[in-house]
């Protein structure tokens, strides 16, 4: 790792240098290393998760089977499936940069329990092992939804494996979220009331509130599944006189949540870029901090929205449907209220910014089509094809990926010490952006013309779009690697960024960049409002007249 | 009252303790008491069970676990998770209640 | 009380002890809040499966053994009583007394398991274990029957276990306090135990007439 070294030439003491053997790294308890150890395993994580991607696309190239057979190909997108929402887009930005930022942000010297925070870490590691010792004994068939009876009584392949892996993430998800709730609630500077917190700490609470109330439910639905087949039970299994559509309810009440476990967070990310790089306040802050309470609330009345097309009772279908439309209110809140903080502001279109425009365009599209789903009848039509694929991949790699990545290159300074390339930055985001949307856009024309989701096999006359969408997922896979090269070139030969390259409000600019092992030399005081960028422009003008990437380089 | 004390602090005199654990003995010799009420009153009976358990969750809750003399954000939390309960309860149960309000073709 | 908490060790996280104590009792309760969710989708289910089931499971509760259960249901309020004694003690310093309490406490988690272990074992004698070997009478009967012991065990197993971990967690903090460890210097420990000692109280409170009191 780099070592900052400041203007006159002194090594400046911080938590990346605070010591340097593998051991120090393994047992820390300081959230900012912990944050790093997440950093690593979920980049690791989504890579694997990547490939299998790229071999689903690499199978769609031409309408016959040819790559695989059907029962691998079902094994890769169950895999591909649960790698990505198990092991990424769920730790992705509140175990990374949420671990690394909630202390920072209120101000106190490390989350509440920090020997949970590394527990959480191992378990997230031992749970994610388990996953990949099951994928590589042969893999699991169930999609990563596991409905019984297939998942208890039929498949053949590692299903017992792929839910204990599940449910232990599910444990690190809950240890983070108790650490998070407890040092959003107690552990505050003083004068950091709830109205001073930034918009992303809102956002983070509101995702630990729903990890904390719904992963236990999913897991024990896991476990029984997992018992049911072990044991050869009939819990779920409508032969032995259970109800499949049971565990659909209970699977969905975790799972539906757990879409906004993964976006939330990512929200709470364009919030602070947004306001930063349009130099003003968040418009309307305390409508966009109780969204985030409110679609905490409201997604955990929506989950049957799932099951339209299942035995569930047409009432309830009715009710689940009429809720679904309610919670895209407070979606719809949010970006209002960033678009309004944008209207007439300074904006500078540096590589976070551009994100940020990425995910508003891309989570409208994906907001408005998933009211088309809500809706009863369009859903009998638009069920399992591919318009729901194109629909939840909009909002967890439009919505939660593109958020991740505005905020990891918006904290990169803070976190290394180094400013990243802006140019080729700019670049990756801009291919990200081409190839997300050349991959799904034809994802929304294919399930409407009525390509189900998870076949192989399709007819000729849908070859062209499937071509593209290929074409799209090798273009956003080299927009997926650039970062990976030039983030960990920056840790070498990025520029010294400074406490506060972007001109930024906030606790966590006021500190050195990389931080001290406790955060502050002293304990904050807060005393005023967030995102006051009026009262900055000093800052702002020593920040970007120059232009921190040349400041020291 | 007892409450504005320092809530770490705030000792539980023996004597309170005592008379909830009465009063959970006597509420669980009820419950089995009316479990054997003569004739059939199957939903009267899961709604007096229900009740009583219920009113011996709340005294253990208010007191064992000194919830009647903690901050606001204990309350918070401690009410959270049951409220949570009820929503998936009432969800859940609100579609096998009303699935078959509408006959359905080929279902009996 | 005062001198008592200035004894207490502050982690470096905290600014002072009521900050650290009150932000460890939030934190136990929200776990607490996970552990009501976790059985919650048990109970959800099991409400489903009975709802539909009434008559079945009126029929196959009367295996289990009513007087057995009220035992065991006493003996845990008991449990729970003593644990609060413990904390009493705890609160006010007073080692010894604090130490009696916390044993009977664990005798009677014990002899909960033992009574429990018992009913297993009657269970399986008359072969009502769910799986290849269950047999019920009547026999159009079996498969619900069946059903509801696969979920009397998984729910009583569950509650097992999280007594199990009570004891466990019990007995480490009685060795401790017995050789006058610092780390239970103060009454937190005991305190959070309770809180958790109480959940599991309290699941069972639930689980006794759901299970053992099914009206026909």
């Amino acid at each position: 790792m780099s070592v900052a070294v400041a203007k006159h030439g002194e090594v400046k003491h911080n938590y990346l240098n605070a010591g340097d053997t593998v051991l120090s790294w393994l047992l820390t308890t300081d959230h900012k290393r912990i944050a790093v150890l997440y950093l690593v395993s979920v980049t690791l994580f989504f890579a694997v998760g990547g490939l299998l991607a790229l071999l689903i696309r690499l199978e769609l190239l031409t309408p016959q089977g040819d790559l695989m057979t059907s029962e691998n190909y079902n094994r890769v997108f169950t895999m591909h499936g649960v790698v990505m929402i198990f092991l990424f887009l769920i730790p992705a930005i509140p175990a990374v940069l949420g671990n690394f930022l909630v202390p920072l942000m209120v101000g106190a010297r490390d989350l509440a329990f920090p020997r949970l925070n590394l527990a959480s870490w191992y378990v997230y590691m031992a749970g994610g092992l388990i996953a990949t010792w099951a994928m590589v004994n042969g893999g699991v068939d169930t999609g990563w939804t596991f409905y019984p009876p297939y998942s208890s009584s039929y498949s053949t392949s590692q299903v017992t494996l792929t839910i204990i892996g599940a449910f232990l993430i599910g444990f690190s998800s809950i240890f983070t979220g108790i650490n998070f709730i407890v040092t959003i609630h107690k552990m505050r500077a003083p004068g950091l009331t709830w109205f001073r917190l930034p918009l992303f700490i809102w956002a983070h609470y509101a995702t630990s509130v729903i990890i904390v109330l719904g992963t236990p439910v999913v897991a024990i639905t896991l476990l029984l599944v997992a018992v049911e087949r072990v044991f050869r039970l009939g819990i779920f299994d409508p032969a032995l006189g259970g109800d499949p559509i049971l565990f659909q309810h209970l699977f969905w009440f975790y799972s539906h949540p757990a879409v906004y476990i993964m976006i939330l967070p990512a929200m709470g990310v364009i919030s602070e870029v947004v306001a930063c790089f349009s130099r003003k306040r968040v418009f309307g802050y305390h409508f966009v901090a109780f969204s985030s309470v409110a679609i905490a609330v409201i997604g955990f009345l929506v989950w049957g929205h799932h099951m339209f097309t299942t035995g569930q009772s047409v009432y309830a279908g009715m009710v689940f449907s009429l809720l679904s439309f309610l919670v895209a209110v407070p979606s719809a809140v949010k970006v209002f209220n960033w678009t309004a903080t944008m209207y007439k502001g300074h904006i500078e279109f540096r590589a976070p910014m551009l994100y940020v425009m990425g995910f508003l365009g891309l989570f409208v599209i994906g907001g408005l089509t998933g009211l088309f789903l809500a809706s009863l009848a369009t859903d009998i039509h638009l069920q399992d094809t591919y318009f729901v694929v194109a629909h939840f991949h909009y909002i967890m790699v439009g919505g939660t990926i593109f958020g991740y990545l505005a905020g990891l290159h918006f904290w990169w300074p803070k976190m290394t010490g180094r400013m990243y390339p802006e140019g080729i930055a700019k670049l990756a985001a801009l291919i990200i952006f081409a190839g997300f949307n050349l991959t799904f856009l034809p994802q929304f024309v294919l399930g409407y013309l009525g390509m189900p989701r998870r076949y192989h096999w399709y007819p000729e006359e849908w070859q062209m779009l499937h071509v593209m969408s290929s074409a799209g997922a090798a273009l956003l896979g080299i927009g997926y690697i650039l970062p990976v090269f030039y983030l960990l070139w920056s840790l070498r030969n990025g520029a010294l960024a400074g406490p506060n390259p972007w001109g930024a409000t906030g606790l966590e600019w006021k500190t050195d960049s990389p931080p001290i092992t406790h955060n502050f030399e002293e304990t904050p005081i807060v005393t005023e409002e967030p995102y006051a960028y009026e009262n900055h422009h000093q800052q702002e003008e020593v920040a970007s007249g120059t232009g921190a990437s040349t400041a020291e380089a | 009252m007892t409450n504005g004390h320092d809530t770490h602090s705030h000792i539980v005199p023996i004597k309170v303790y005592l008379l909830v654990y009465v009063a959970l003995l006597v509420l669980l010799v009820a419950t089995v008491g009316a479990a054997y009420l003569p004739g059939h009153h199957t939903l009267l009976n899961n709604v007096i069970a229900l009740t009583i358990a219920v009113i011996k969750a709340v005294l253990v809750i208010l007191y064992f676990m000194h919830v009647r003399y903690s901050t606001r954000l204990t309350w918070l939390w401690a009410s959270a998770g049951f409220f949570w309960l009820l929503i998936m309860f009432i969800l859940t149960l609100g579609d096998y209640f009303t699935r078959h309000w509408v006959p359905v073709l080929g279902w009996e | 009380m005062v001198q008592e908490q200035a004894q207490q060790k502050l982690s470096i996280q905290f600014e002072d002890i009521a900050q650290q104590n009150e932000s460890y009792i939030v934190g136990m309760w929200t776990f607490l809040v996970t552990e009501i969710m976790f059985f919650g989708g048990l109970f959800a289910t099991y409400l489903v499966y009975r709802v539909a089931n009434q008559e079945v499971f009126w029929e196959a509760h009367r295996h289990l053994s009513i007087p057995l259960g009220f035992f065991n249901t006493c003996v845990l309020l008991t449990s729970s009583l003593t644990m609060a004694l413990t904390v009493h003690y705890s609160q006010r310093g007073l080692r010894k007394q604090q130490l009696l309490w916390l044993l009977v406490t664990m005798a009677l988690a014990c002899t909960f398991l033992v009574v429990k272990g018992f009913e297993y074992h009657h269970k399986f004698v008359e072969g009502l274990i769910p799986g290849a070997n269950f047999r019920f009478e009547p026999a159009e009967h079996m498969r619900v029957a069946q059903l509801f012991f696969s979920l009397y065990f998984a729910m009583t197993g569950l509650h097992a276990l999280h007594v199990i971990i009570g004891v466990l967690v019990m007995t480490i903090l009685a060795v401790l306090i017995a050789i006058k460890h610092p780390s239970v210097q103060d009454f937190i420990p005991i305190e959070l135990t309770g809180l958790y000692w109480h959940f599991v109280d309290i699941v069972w409170i639930f689980l006794f007439p759901l299970l053992y009191l099914i009206p026909r």
